[in-house]
């Protein structure tokens, strides 16, 4: 019982993860059409941009440090993704193949820089001692960090679904996924709106970036591609463009793939995952969920 | 006459290459060293086999308009199973080479059945999704044959002698343009038939090609089996020139390298693929020897960080490629036609919507 409870507590904590990364991609293909390749790279970005505010921060004691630093991931991680937007996406408006394709340039040519900036190793990340303990819950040590992740998935997955109900530019996104070719019938400039979805989607990675260096405990340039691959498997799963299916689709893989590496061997988690996919896209070629949120 | 001047140009390119391994002649920057050495030589064949793999992929999404993201599993197989039949399991050299391929031709069938039942993005994910499995597979290595990510080098002793030492790099050379023209020869002819006809048409657009009656179901596996199967037998000379199979062939990126390749070389045409993947492999090399050369080292840092990445170069080259030359290096002709807004590739459905 308590293996069961902690693998489902943990397993949904790195369904968290997935969302944040799986969110962003699933708006940006929704809206966009566009496969975005250099989805990794923004968490990359957000990885990196929190080490090396934080490794520039050597006065301040640990808590400050830590939440300057991740607020400045997520700026870096946002404001790259939108000027990404602006500059490489923008001028190939309505080609699809190219913009998938300036995506996977993009994708390599920024791990790489890293790479070649700060090397190929991880980098330690100091955090708050409070995250690597762990809590008792029903006879279960869980580490904190995954409370950290499921509560911070919830909090975005929450004020997405707010923003895109009940604000302007989020009733735009929505009509935009629905038919966008409607929408600029009506004289709205949905291109405003592809910059904010990007802004948005990169910021979400950027956290996954942040809140990454502290699962793993460190910040590591290659992280960003090998999660990105779980994220597509997950946005296919949950049916591209849908919110609340890329939800329910994140935290079924994390469950997946957290009790089959337990149960089964460790990799078998990984290779259930993609039977699942497989499985998924051969019952309902369109996803779990085929609307939007 | 026509026709006559369309095998000259091939056959000619063909002659020359062969006699490659005979030059003495030194060609400074391009290469190290003289081009008869070992070291160029092997270069030289492993760009001939990317770029052979590089138009096996081609005929796939340059010429059938699939977007695959797991061409790499199939050229993994190649070079995994010949890698494992000889070291673990003691087979003779042919036995392993038929068997390889036999095995790749035979998922290829089963995995694209499966895969080619949904289209676009989705079939690049399942694509993706297989691919990963295999990766997965020789990463973890579960049945203690594939080395994990250490790689399992291939028993020389298996290997015909012709093959083995670094003296007869030239004969790996040879296998190697072999392999590159018989892709050439193949696709061409294969582009040139009937099936050939359909896949460019499917291409340019499925609905109307099942209007007129066709299932293109059949003829998107047929290009999806045989590009398959070409790519393995490339995995299996690759692993014949690098003596080992290692898990990087088999992962995501690979199959994004070949994208890489065919579209700077330019999709879809005679030349393109094969001059991409030979262009690409031979600078992916030569810039990372660059990084070490004196010309970089003395350059600031600014410029000579990014510069040691071959692969920052590449990614930024290719999206230099993506924007200003559309077409690819095979239509660097047609530059000024791109430039004033045509575009050949499909774009998506009319502004205005329409009733249904």
């Amino acid at each position: 019982m308590t293996t069961f409870v902690l693998l489902t507590i943990t397993g949904v904590g790195l369904g968290a993860l997935y969302f944040l990364i799986a969110s962003g991609l699933s708006l940006i293909y929704g809206l966009m059409g566009v496969l975005n390749f250099a989805h990794g790279a923004f968490l990359t970005v957000g990885a990196f941009g929190m080490w090396f505010v934080e490794s520039k921060l050597g006065g301040l004691s640990v808590l400050p440090r830590f939440l300057v630093a991740s607020l400045a991931g997520l700026v870096v991680g946002g404001v790259f993704a939108a000027l990404v937007e602006l500059f490489l996406i923008r001028p190939l408006y309505r080609r699809h193949i190219e913009q998938v394709l300036v995506t996977v340039g993009l994708g390599l040519a920024t791990v790489a820089l890293v790479t070649a900036v700060w090397g190929n190793d991880a980098r330690p990340v100091a955090y708050p001692g409070w995250l690597s303990r762990a809590s008792t819950v029903a006879g279960a040590h869980v580490p904190n960090v995954s409370y950290l992740l499921i509560v911070v998935a919830l909090l975005v997955l929450a004020s997405l679904t707010l923003f895109l109900k009940y604000t302007r530019y989020g009733l735009i996104i929505r009509a935009g996924v629905e038919n966008r070719a409607m929408v600029t019938a009506l004289g709205i400039d949905v291109r405003k709106a592809f910059t904010l979805v990007f802004a948005i989607g990169g910021t979400a990675a950027a956290l996954a970036g942040v809140l990454g260096n502290v699962y793993f405990t460190t910040a590591d340039p290659n992280r960003g591609t090998s999660l990105l691959i779980f994220a597509f498997i997950v946005v296919v799963i949950g049916g591209l463009g849908s919110l609340r299916g890329t939800a329910v689709a994140s935290v079924v893989v994390g469950l997946v793939q957290q009790f089959a590496n337990y149960y089964a061997s460790s990799g078998l988690g990984d290779l259930s995952v993609v039977l699942l996919l497989g499985l998924v896209l051969l019952a309902r070629p369109r996803g779990l969920s085929g609307s939007f949120a | 006459m026509t026709r006559l001047r369309s095998l000259a140009v091939p056959v000619v390119v063909l002659v020359v290459l062969a006699l490659v391994p005979k030059l003495t002649v030194d060609i400074p920057y391009v290469f190290q060293g003289s081009i008869d050495t070992p070291g160029t030589l092997q270069l030289l064949a492993l760009c001939l086999v990317f770029g052979g793999v590089a138009m096996t992929y081609d005929l796939l999404f340059g010429y059938t308009g699939l977007l695959s993201f797991g061409h790499a599993l199939y050229f993994a197989v190649g070079v995994y199973l010949v890698a494992v039949s000889l070291t673990r399991w003691h087979w003779s050299f042919a036995e392993g080479v038929l068997f390889s391929v036999a095995v790749g031709a035979a998922l290829a069938v089963v995995l694209g059945v499966v895969s080619l039942r949904v289209g676009g993005i989705a079939f690049a994910m399942v694509t993706l999704a297989f691919a990963q499995a295999g990766s997965i597979l020789a990463l973890k290595n579960p049945f203690g044959w594939t080395g994990g990510e250490e790689g399992l080098g291939t028993d020389y002793t298996r290997l015909p002698a012709a093959f083995v030492g670094i003296f007869n790099t030239k004969n790996l050379y040879w296998l190697a343009l072999g392999y590159a023209a018989l892709v050439f020869v193949v696709v061409r002819w294969a582009v040139g038939s009937s099936p050939g006809h359909v896949w460019q048409a499917i291409r340019e657009n499925e609905l109307r090609v099942q209007v007129l009656g066709l299932r293109p179901h059949g003829y998107k596996l047929l290009s999806f089996v045989l590009a398959s199967t070409l790519a393995t037998l490339g995995g299996v000379v690759y692993v014949l020139l690098l003596g080992g199979a290692t898990p990087d062939v088999t992962g995501a990126n690979f199959t994004l390298t070949l994208l890489i390749m065919v579209v700077i070389g330019g999709t879809g045409t005679k030349w393109g693929a094969l001059v991409g993947g030979v262009l690409y492999t031979w600078a992916n090399q030569r810039l990372g020897d660059a990084s070490s050369s004196h010309a970089v080292s003395s350059l600031p840092s600014v410029l000579r960080t990014p510069l040691g990445q071959p692969l920052f170069v590449l990614g930024v080259l290719f999206i230099l490629v993506v924007f200003f030359l559309p077409g690819g290096i095979a239509r660097s002709g047609r530059l000024r036609s791109a430039l004033s807004g045509i575009s050949t590739k499909r774009t998506e459905a009319p502004a205005v919507p329409v009733e249904r």
